[in-house]
C-alpha cells in the first residue's frame, strides 16, 4: 500500500515570511470606507429617505421604512471601518476573510449609499428589485448558454450575436404570425442557427473560437441592422409590431409580501428563466448528459477513451446553448420594448460572458452574478428618476464598474474547464 | 478471450509506425510488448483500442474479426486499457470517473451514483485496494490513480487488458504491487498485454515476450532470456547496460544548500527544509517519485522559483535572490526535465538553440548584432563533438529525434565554463544509444572536476551514475546514502521511510 503518513501533508501552511497573504480584500474595503466617509459624511445630505416596501395595489401592505440619511451614513461608515480593521488583522495572520463578512460589508455600504443618494425622496424598493430581475433576465439566459458551451469545451463569445439574432427573429416572427410564442420559438431557432456556425467552424474546421465568436457578433449586428432599416422601417406595421409576451401574476405566490411582487408578477419569459436555471443546474450536475458534457470540456481524450463522441457532444451542446441564449434574446423585443431596435442588446452578451466567469462556470452562481449586474443597471435608472446628486454619466458607468470589479477583483484566478477553447484533434 | 492482431499497419504521413505487426495473446497470459520509446508499441495499442484507425490489417477476438470505429466499440468488445497518461478527469470523483461513458441511470437520465460507488467498492475489495469512491482524482497519489484506471477497465468487464508503460510513475514497491495485481488478473483468465521498456519487469512477470523495433516485430523471447539478450534484440545491436566510470575523486565543497524551503503561490510547501553539500568532481543523484519536490529544487537553484527561503552557496556566492541570468553567469549549467518545453525552442535552428543563453556578449553578439559566422563555426563544431544527427546546423530543432534534441541541450550547457552542472531527467524518453552517450558526457563532466546534480526517477539511472544518492519524498530529503545502496532500500526511501527505519 502507499504510505501517506510519514511526512507532513503537502497542503500544510508554513508560518513565517513565506506564508501567502492576500491584501486584496482589506485594501478594497479601505477604498470603500474612504469613499463612504467622503460621500456620507463629507458630502452629507441631511434629509430622511423613505424606502417603500410594497406596491399600492398589493394585498398585504407593509409600512414604509424611513431612515435619516446623515445618521445612517455615520453608522454605516463606522461598521465598515470596523470590518476593514478586522480584515487587516485576518490578512496579517494569512487567513482568509469569510464570505459572510464581505457580504455584510457590501449590504451595509449599499443601504447607506441608497439612503444617501435618495435623501429627501422615496425609493420604490419593490420596483427597484423587480426591475433588476427583469433587466437581468436576458443576461441570465446568456450566461446559461455560456456555461453550457464553455463546460463542453467551446468558448462562446457569440452570446451577444445570439441574443441579438433572437431579438430580431422574435420581433419578425411574432409580427407576421401575430403570436408572441411563435416569435419565441423563432428566437430559439435563430440562436441555434448562430451557434451552428460557431460550432461548425470551431469544431469541424478548427478556426480559433474567439475569432469566430467575434466575427459572428459583427455579422449579426450588420445583418439585423440592414434588415431593420430596409425591411422593418419600411413597413413596421407588418414586420415590427409584435404582440408582447403576457405578464402573469401567479396566484397566492404573488401575494407574499416583498417577494411576491418581485418574483411572481413578471413576464412569462422570466418564469421560463426560473425553469431554465433549475433545469440547467440539475442536468449539468445530476444527469448522464451533464457528466458527459463536463468530461468533454475537462479532458476530451479521456472522454473519448470511454466511448463518448467528443465532437458530436460539443456540436449539439453548443447548438443547445445557442438556442437558450436566442430564447433569452426574445426578451428584448417581446417583453422589454415591444419592437426590435437596431443593436438593442447593447453589449448584454458581453456582460453575460462576464457573469459566466464571475459565476465560475456554475449556472446558479452565474445567475447570481447576472442579477448583480441587473441590479446595478436598474439602480442607475431608478436613482436618475428620484434625482440623485451623482451626475448621470457616472451612474451610467455603474453596471460596467461593477462588472470590472467583480471579474477582476473578486474572482481573481479561477479555474475554467481545462479544455475549453481547445479543439479536439485525433489522427 | 483470445486476442489476435494480423498484419496491423499504421502510417503517419511518410512514417510507418507499425509495419505488418502480428501478435497473439491467449487468455490467462501476460504478454509483454518490449521496445524502445518510439518503437511503435503505443501506436499499436491505440489501434487496438480504436483510438487510431489501422491502414491495413485486422483485429480478432476469439477468432472473430472486429471493426472498431472508436474506443467505445473496443470497450464493448471487452478490451480495457490502463493508459500511460491516465485517462481520468482530475476534477471528478473516483465513482464519476469509473461510471463515465457507462453510466447507470435512473429515470430521465439521472445518474445513479450509488451504483457506481458500489461497483468501485466491489472491485476494490476483490484486489484489496482501499479507495474512497468519493475522493477527487486530483487529490489522489498517482499510484492510487492507476488503480482507479484498473477499476475503470474492470467495471466494463474487460477480458483483454492493456497496460501501457504502467510503471513509469510508480515507486518500486508500487511496481511490485502492480505485478501482483497483474498475476491475480491473469489467474482469473484475463489476457494481459504489458507494454514496457524496462527489462527487469518483463523478466519478472511475462509469460511471453514480443520485441518491437522501428515498427516491426523483430523477435519473440522467453522470460528466461538475459537482460543483455533482450536489450540487444530491442536496440538491434549489443549494448552495454552499465556505465563505465572510475571512482569519484571528490575535491572541496562546491555547493552548499542549507535549509532551503520553496512554496507555491498558495503557500503549499514544495521543498521542505532541504540541506546538502556537494563536492567538486562528484555526482549527486536526486532520486524519488515524480512530483516530490525534485523539479522545484532544481528550479530554486536556477532562480526560477520565487518563494524561496534558505541559502544556496556556490563557491562562496549566494545564489538565492539572484536572477536566472545571474545564476547562469555564476557558472551553472542546466538541463531541464522537459527539453521541448523548457530546454529548446522547436522553431529555432540548431545553431540558434546553441546560443540561446549566450545572447548578451561576445563571441555571438557584438554591438547588439548577431555574429552569424562565429555562431556557424561554433555550431558546426558542437554538432560534430556531440554527434547530433541532423542535415545541418540550420535544421529546426523541433524536427530532431528526442536523443538528438537532448544532445543539443547538452552541447549548449556543457560548452560554457561550469562550476555546477544540473541535469534533470537527462535521459527521459531517449533510445538506448542516446542514453549511453548522455551518461558518458555526464561522467566526463564529473571527471573534469565539476560538481554534478542528476535528478532522475529511474532507479537504473540513479544507481548507474550516482556517487551519492539523495532521496526526496514530499519535499524533504529522506536521506543521503552512498551510490551503491541496494535498490530495495532506495525503494523504501522513495516511499517515505527514513534510512534508519529501513535498516531496522
Amino acid at each position: 500500500m502507499i504510505d501517506v503518513r510519514t511526512a507532513p501533508a503537502p497542503g500544510a501552511q508554513v508560518a513565517g515570511s513565506l506564508a501567502v497573504r492576500s491584501w486584496k480584500a482589506p485594501i478594497a474595503f479601505t477604498v470603500f470606507v474612504v469613499a463612504a466617509a467622503i460621500l456620507f459624511i463629507g458630502l452629507a445630505r441631511d434629509a430622511p429617505t423613505t424606502f417603500r416596501l410594497s406596491n399600492p395595489n398589493d394585498a398585504i401592505q407593509l409600512p414604509e421604512l424611513v431612515l435619516p440619511a446623515f445618521a445612517t451614513g455615520i453608522i454605516a461608515t463606522a461598521i465598515m471601518a470596523t470590518i476593514t480593521v478586522y480584515a487587516f488583522l485576518r490578512a496579517r495572520e494569512a487567513r482568509r476573510i469569510p464570505l459572510w463578512v464581505t457580504t455584510v460589508f457590501a449590504i451595509v455600504f449599499l443601504v447607506a449609499f441608497l439612503t444617501w443618494a435618495a435623501a429627501g425622496s422615496t425609493l420604490p424598493m419593490i420596483g427597484l428589485l423587480a426591475g433588476s430581475l427583469t433587466v437581468a433576465t436576458p443576461l441570465i439566459f446568456g450566461s446559461l448558454g455560456g456555461v453550457i458551451s464553455e463546460r463542453v469545451g467551446v468558448v462562446n463569445i457569440a452570446i451577444e450575436g445570439q441574443l441579438l439574432s433572437g431579438a430580431f427573429v422574435a420581433a419578425l416572427v411574432a409580427s407576421i404570425t401575430g403570436n408572441p410564442f411563435a416569435g419565441l420559438a423563432g428566437a430559439v431557432l435563430a440562436g441555434a442557427l448562430v451557434s451552428t456556425i460557431l460550432a461548425s467552424f470551431s469544431i469541424k474546421y478548427l478556426v480559433d473560437q474567439i475569432i469566430v465568436g467575434v466575427v459572428l457578433n459583427v455579422l449579426v449586428i450588420g445583418l439585423t441592422s440592414f434588415l431593420f432599416s430596409t425591411l422593418m422601417t419600411a413597413d413596421s406595421a407588418t414586420f415590427n409590431s409584435p404582440a408582447r409576451l403576457p405578464r402573469i401574476s401567479i396566484p397566492l405566490l404573488a401575494d407574499i409580501p416583498i417577494l411576491g411582487p418581485i418574483l411572481f408578477q413578471q413576464s412569462i419569459i422570466v418564469y421560463l428563466m426560473y425553469i431554465a436555471v433549475a433545469a440547467v443546474w440539475f442536468a449539468l450536475f445530476k444527469t448522464r448528459w451533464g457528466l458527459r458534457i463536463r468530461a468533454v470540456g475537462e479532458h476530451p481524450t479521456a472522454a473519448d477513451t470511454v466511448g463518448i463522441k467528443v465532437r458530436a457532444t460539443r456540436f449539439w451542446n453548443v447548438l443547445l446553448a445557442g438556442a437558450i441564449v436566442g430564447g433569452g434574446g426574445a426578451f428584448f423585443s417581446l417583453a422589454a420594448v415591444g419592437s426590435f431596435q437596431k443593436e438593442m442588446t447593447n453589449g448584454a452578451g458581453y456582460i453575460a460572458l462576464a457573469a459566466v466567469i464571475f459565476g465560475r462556470w456554475d449556472p446558479i452562481r452565474a445567475t447570481l452574478a447576472a442579477l448583480l449586474f441587473g441590479f446595478a443597471t436598474n439602480l442607475q435608472s431608478t436613482l436618475s428618476i428620484v434625482g440623485s446628486p451623482v451626475p448621470s454619466e457616472f451612474m451610467l458607468m455603474l453596471p460596467y464598474v461593477v462588472t470590472i470589479f467583480a471579474v477582476a477583483g473578486l474572482v481573481g484566478a479561477s479555474r475554467p474547464p481545462a479544455a475549453t477553447g481547445k479543439p479536439y484533434i485525433t489522427s | 478471450m483470445k486476442l489476435e492482431l494480423r498484419g496491423i499497419t499504421k502510417r503517419f504521413g511518410a512514417l510507418t509506425a507499425n509495419d505488418h505487426i502480428d501478435l497473439v495473446v491467449q487468455p490467462g497470459e501476460i504478454h509483454c510488448l518490449l521496445g524502445e520509446n518510439g518503437a511503435g508499441k503505443s501506436t499499436l495499442m491505440n489501434v487496438l483500442y480504436g483510438l487510431y484507425r489501422a491502414d491495413e490489417g485486422e483485429i480478432l477476438l476469439d477468432d472473430q474479426v472486429q471493426k472498431f470505429e472508436g474506443p467505445g466499440d473496443a470497450m464493448n468488445a471487452g478490451i480495457g486499457m490502463v493508459h500511460q497518461h491516465f485517462m481520468l478527469i482530475p476534477v471528478f470523483t473516483v465513482a464519476e470517473n469509473v461510471m463515465l461513458g457507462n453510466e447507470n441511470t435512473k429515470a430521465g437520465g439521472v445518474l445513479d451514483l450509488e451504483a457506481a460507488r458500489t461497483k468501485v467498492r466491489e472491485i476494490s475489495a476483490r484486489f484489496g485496494f482501499d479507495i474512497d469512491p468519493d475522493a477527487k482524482i486530483e487529490d489522489l497519489p498517482v499510484g492510487v490513480q492507476q488503480r482507479v484506471e484498473i477499476i475503470k477497465a474492470l467495471s466494463r468487464d474487460a477480458k483483454v487488458l492493456v497496460f501501457d508503460e504502467p510503471t513509469a510513475v510508480l515507486t518500486p514497491q508500487e511496481t511490485d504491487e502492480l505485478m501482483d495485481i497483474m498475476r491475480q488478473l491473469k489467474d482469473e483468465g484475463t489476457a494481459i498485454v504489458f507494454i514496457t521498456h524496462k527489462l527487469r519487469e518483463v523478466r519478472e512477470v511475462a509469460d511471453r515476450i514480443t520485441v518491437i523495433r522501428l515498427g516491426k516485430v523483430v523477435g519473440e523471447a522467453e522470460p528466461s532470456a538475459t537482460n543483455a539478450e533482450l536489450a540487444s534484440l530491442m536496440v538491434g545491436r549489443a549494448v552495454s547496460l552499465t556505465v563505465d566510470k572510475a571512482d569519484a575523486a571528490p575535491g572541496d565543497d562546491a555547493l552548499v544548500v542549507s535549509e532551503l524551503t520553496v512554496t507555491d503561490h498558495v503557500g503549499q510547501v514544495l521543498v521542505d527544509n532541504v540541506s546538502f553539500t556537494l563536492k567538486r568532481g562528484e555526482i549527486l543523484c536526486v532520486a524519488g517519485v515524480q512530483g516530490n519536490g525534485q523539479t522545484e529544487l532544481t528550479e530554486a537553484i536556477m532562480g526560477l522559483q520565487h518563494r524561496v527561503l534558505g541559502s544556496i552557496v556556490l563557491d562562496g556566492t549566494e545564489l538565492v535572490g539572484q536572477s536566472t541570468r545571474g545564476v547562469l553567469d555564476s557558472g551553472v549549467g542546466f538541463v531541464p526535465e522537459d527539453r521541448t518545453e523548457d530546454g529548446l525552442v522547436g522553431e529555432f535552428t540548431i545553431a540558434e538553440n546553441l546560443m540561446l543563453d549566450r545572447y548578451t556578449s561576445e563571441p555571438f553578439v557584438k554591438a547588439g548584432t548577431l555574429q552569424l559566422d562565429a555562431l556557424a563555426r561554433f555550431a558546426a563544431e558542437k554538432v560534430t563533438e556531440f554527434d547530433v544527427r541532423a542535415q545541418g546546423i540550420a535544421t529546426k530543432v523541433g524536427r530532431l529525434s528526442g536523443g538528438n534534441q537532448q544532445k543539443v541541450v547538452l552541447a549548449r550547457e556543457l560548452s560554457r565554463e561550469l562550476r555546477l552542472f544540473i541535469a534533470a531527467q537527462p535521459t527521459r524518453g531517449l533510445d538506448v544509444g542516446s542514453i549511453e552517450f548522455v551518461h558518458k558526457r555526464i561522467v566526463a563532466t564529473r571527471d573534469a572536476g565539476v560538481p554534478v546534480i542528476v535528478v532522475s526517477t529511474e532507479l537504473d539511472e540513479v544507481t548507474a551514475l550516482a556517487d551519492r544518492i539523495a532521496v526526496m519524498y514530499r519535499g524533504r530529503i529522506i536521506g543521503i546514502v552512498p551510490g551503491d545502496t541496494p535498490r530495495d532500500v532506495l525503494g523504501l526511501m522513495m516511499a517515505g521511510e527514513t534510512p534508519s527505519e529501513v535498516a531496522a
